[in-house]
């Protein structure tokens, strides 16, 4: 369970927030949708949860416990992290980057290697053939699904997870959000997924938090922001998927 | 394969060991020193500016300088110490350079990436930042490997062997054969070092891409094969050999050479061991020889007179040679064992026919005939206080005072370009020009009597001092100038010279 309270950073002491008084809370094994234009907050709020920024004011709280309590460190190795930006490392292979946190938490070599196995395949990238190879021989997408296997190997029960399918073509795409989505209600996960996809958030998320300028504008159910959106900004948002999917509808009934 | 080259390949073993001991231990340390010191530098700002200065000033410096001051501050202690410090100090600005860039230009994201997943600061350094960083430093290692090589041939100056001995020996001998050799040894050293780091540099860039790869594994083995061999030889050479019984010194000339030689071949042949450290300065060997780490060497009464006792006059040969002797041991506890009986000291000297022409046997003749002659000196008689005493002493001055290097002053004077030269006395050129010196009866000239000034520790070895005697007032001006001309101007070898003396004193 992750709680934000009145969350807020800067970088321009108060000239500018990066997140402003930014309060929700995702439920144990529930999936958020974060979502939002690019620089509206979204990977400030993220890297909040697990210390890799300071708020300037406000609180974060997982599982119950006020993270600037807990270790930076301790805190990290045990909520799964997607980066956006990938950031694996180059000089590991495939499978030293997925061992790398169960390492860094002193799991026993049998344990460590086949959690890697298991993670590997779970993203669809069997060990045998891509274990040991380096990220500069995968594609972009594979390196994406070895960086949700890494964020998945220590077997956290939270994941933040910023723009984890960003470089996949679609049909990969939907595979892999879909096997995620099995995997996440299978393992009860706690996960925030950043994207600016709303089609994905839409699809995966049990709700959605719309970030604009530092402020979530609306949290609610897919339902909910396709019904009832609050501000106009969040109807557009859903409108677009919304008149896809019309129009889809009409192609396949008129055929 | 001629006689020359023989001889000195028979020197290659000890000059190979010296200079690999020096560069390896000198480049280890430079590598413990300076990537700590990198590392430090690439965490903080307050360090990193000034580190990096003072690094780069040292580079600067010109290296013999760099030895010379560390041979001070280390109170003129010689040897290996002062070599290894010196090329430490020079080997670390590439590699601190390049731990700092290598670590700094390591991305960003994948920092954080380390930073996301949990890993402490310290595993962030070592788990990746300093193996990514790695090639640079490598990279940075190898530049500090060759300069290391090259610095290296400096030591001899300090009394470290390496292939510099050759190459001093050589120049000052005129021996190309030995600089020659001398200097290939240092290049395929140095090409030796910079191709295994290279392939290690290469092997580090690589690993990530083409581990796989069938030339990636070609050069694996290549590197380990030329680790392991280049290693073992390394080890096996730098086996610590046994301490001699006394420690030779010798300056950076041809007559240095021989006497040394001479020495070590008497005390070899009375059974002792010796080693020979040449190629030094006299402020260095003195302060070796006060300190012990040098038992014998060959010095001249006025050297010791003006340039460590900084007197400016001239009270005789007999009253120098005697303050000499007793300033040497009250001020610094060493003995002088006896005079070899020839001088090197400046004197005028004319081609013989000249003189005679001239009618001129001493410079006394030359007052009134000084307003028509040329004079040559080399690049320092007319600053010296020779050429001052010499002027005020006989109330003379030349017509012309031409200054000229030493062997082109030679020539000159062989050629009747000028008239008179500053010459040694006992310069091999004197004697192969056929040139008169002439005589300086109100004794002008600081006299510069050759002797041979022991350490305390060897002054007190009977034996020793028995067998340095058997050599007192055995070789003339006349017989050192010839064993000075075979080797300056027939180019013969420095142990044919030896020979020479030999027979001369055991006749
Ligand atoms: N380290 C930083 N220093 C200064 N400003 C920053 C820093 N990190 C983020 N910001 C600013 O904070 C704002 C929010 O950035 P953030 O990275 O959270 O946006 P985002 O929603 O993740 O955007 P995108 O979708 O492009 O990734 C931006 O205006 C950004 O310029
Ligand atoms: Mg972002």
């Amino acid at each position: 369970m992750i709680e934000l309270k009145n969350l807020q950073k800067t970088f321009d002491n108060g000239a500018t927030y990066a997140v402003a008084d930014t309060s929700f809370s995702v439920e144990k094994g529930e999936l958020l949708g974060l979502i939002g234009e690019s620089g509206s907050g979204k990977t400030t709020t993220l890297k909040m949860i697990n210390r890799l920024e300071e708020p300037s004011s406000g609180e974060v709280y997982v599982n119950g416990q006020n993270v600037l309590a807990i270790n930076p460190e301790e805190l990290r190795r045990n909520i799964g992290y997607v980066f956006q930006g990938i950031g694996l490392f180059p000089h590991y292979t495939v499978a030293e980057n997925v061992a790398a946190v169960p390492q860094l938490l002193g799991w026993d070599e049998n344990r460590v290697t086949l959690r890697c196995q298991e993670t590997l395949k779970m993203v669809g990238l069997p060990v045998d053939e891509y274990g040991a190879r380096y990220s500069s021989q995968l594609s972009g997408g594979q390196q994406q699904r070895v960086g949700v296997a890494r964020a998945l190997a220590a077997e956290p029960d939270v994941i933040l997870m910023d723009e984890p399918f960003g470089a996949l073509d679609p049909i990969t795409r939907a595979e892999l959000q879909e096997e995620f989505k099995r995997i996440q209600t299978n393992l009860n996960l706690t996960v925030i997924i950043v994207t600016h996809d709303m089609t994905e958030a839409l699809l995966m998320a049990d709700r959605i938090a719309v970030m604009k300028d530092g402020e979530v504008l609306q949290i609610g159910t897919p339902q909910d922001l396709l019904n009832e959106p609050k501000h106009e900004y969040v109807k557009k948002m859903v409108d677009m998927p919304k008149r896809r999917a019309d129009r889809l509808e009409k192609l396949v009934h008129s055929s | 394969m001629s006689d020359n080259l023989r001889e000195q390949l028979v020197l290659l073993p000890e000059y190979f060991q010296g200079h690999l001991l020096l560069t390896l231990i000198s480049l280890s340390l430079g590598i413990i020193i300076s990537i700590p010191l990198g590392v430090w530098a690439a965490q903080s700002k307050i360090v990193k500016r000034p580190l990096l200065t003072a690094v780069s000033i040292i580079q600067t410096f010109p290296s013999v300088a760099i030895l010379a001051m560390v041979v001070a501050l280390l109170g003129g202690q010689i040897g290996l110490v002062p070599a290894i410090i010196a090329l430490v100090l020079y080997s670390m600005l590439p590699i601190v350079r390049n731990t700092v860039t290598g670590l700094e230009t390591v991305a960003d994201e994948v920092v954080e990436a380390a930073r996301g997943i949990g890993m402490s600061s310290n595993q962030i350094l070592t788990k990746v930042r300093l193996p990514l960083a790695l090639p640079v430093i490598i990279a940075g290692i190898r530049t500090a490997a060759v300069w290391t090589v090259g610095v290296a041939t400096l030591s001899t100056l300090v009394g470290a062997t390496s292939f510099g001995n050759y190459i001093f020996t050589g120049l000052q001998t005129s021996n190309l054969v030995s600089v020659t050799v001398g200097s290939l040894a240092a290049a395929l050293m140095a090409i030796f070092l910079d191709s295994i780091i290279g392939g290690i540099q290469w092997l580090t860039e690589h690993r990530n891409q083409k581990s796989s790869t069938r030339k990636f594994k070609q050069v694996k083995f290549i590197v380990i094969t030329a680790v392991l061999l280049g290693g073992s030889f390394s080890a096996y050479s730098i086996l610590p050999e046994p301490k001699r019984d006394f420690v030779i010194g010798g300056k950076a000339y041809t007559e240095q050479y021989i006497i040394a030689g001479l020495l070590a071949t008497e005390l070899e042949a009375a059974g002792f061991t010796v080693d020979q450290r040449i190629g030094m300065g006299t402020e260095v060997l003195y302060t070796a020889t006060a300190n012990g780490t040098v038992d014998v060497y060959l010095e001249y009464t006025g050297t010791v007179w003006a340039n460590i006792m900084n007197n400016s006059h001239n009270p005789g040969r007999k009253v120098v040679l005697e303050s000499v002797t007793d300033f040497v041991k009250e001020k610094d506890g060493m003995v002088n064992v006896g005079t070899l009986g020839f001088q090197n000291r400046y004197a005028l000297a004319m081609r013989k026919d000249r003189a005679q022409e001239l009618g001129i046997v001493s410079i006394e003749d030359m007052i009134p005939l000084a307003d028509g002659l040329i004079a040559a000196g080399d690049l320092e008689f007319f600053g010296r206080l020779e050429w001052i005493t010499l002027r005020d002493t006989y109330n003379i001055d030349f017509a012309e005072k031409l200054t000229f290097d030493s062997t082109l002053m030679y020539t000159a004077v062989n050629e009747g370009q000028v008239d008179l030269i500053t010459a040694y006395t006992s310069d091999g050129r004197v004697a192969a020009f056929d040139l008169q010196i002439i005589e300086d009866p109100r004794n002008s000239m600081l006299p510069y009597d050759s002797f041979l000034l022991a350490s305390s520790r060897a002054a007190e070895n009977n034996r020793f001092v028995e067998i340095m005697q058997t050599l007192v007032n055995q070789i003339s001006d006349l017989e050192m100038r010839e064993a000075n001309r075979l080797v300056d101007v027939e180019g013969r070898s420095v142990s044919d010279a030896i020979a020479y003396l030999q027979t001369i004193i055991h006749e």
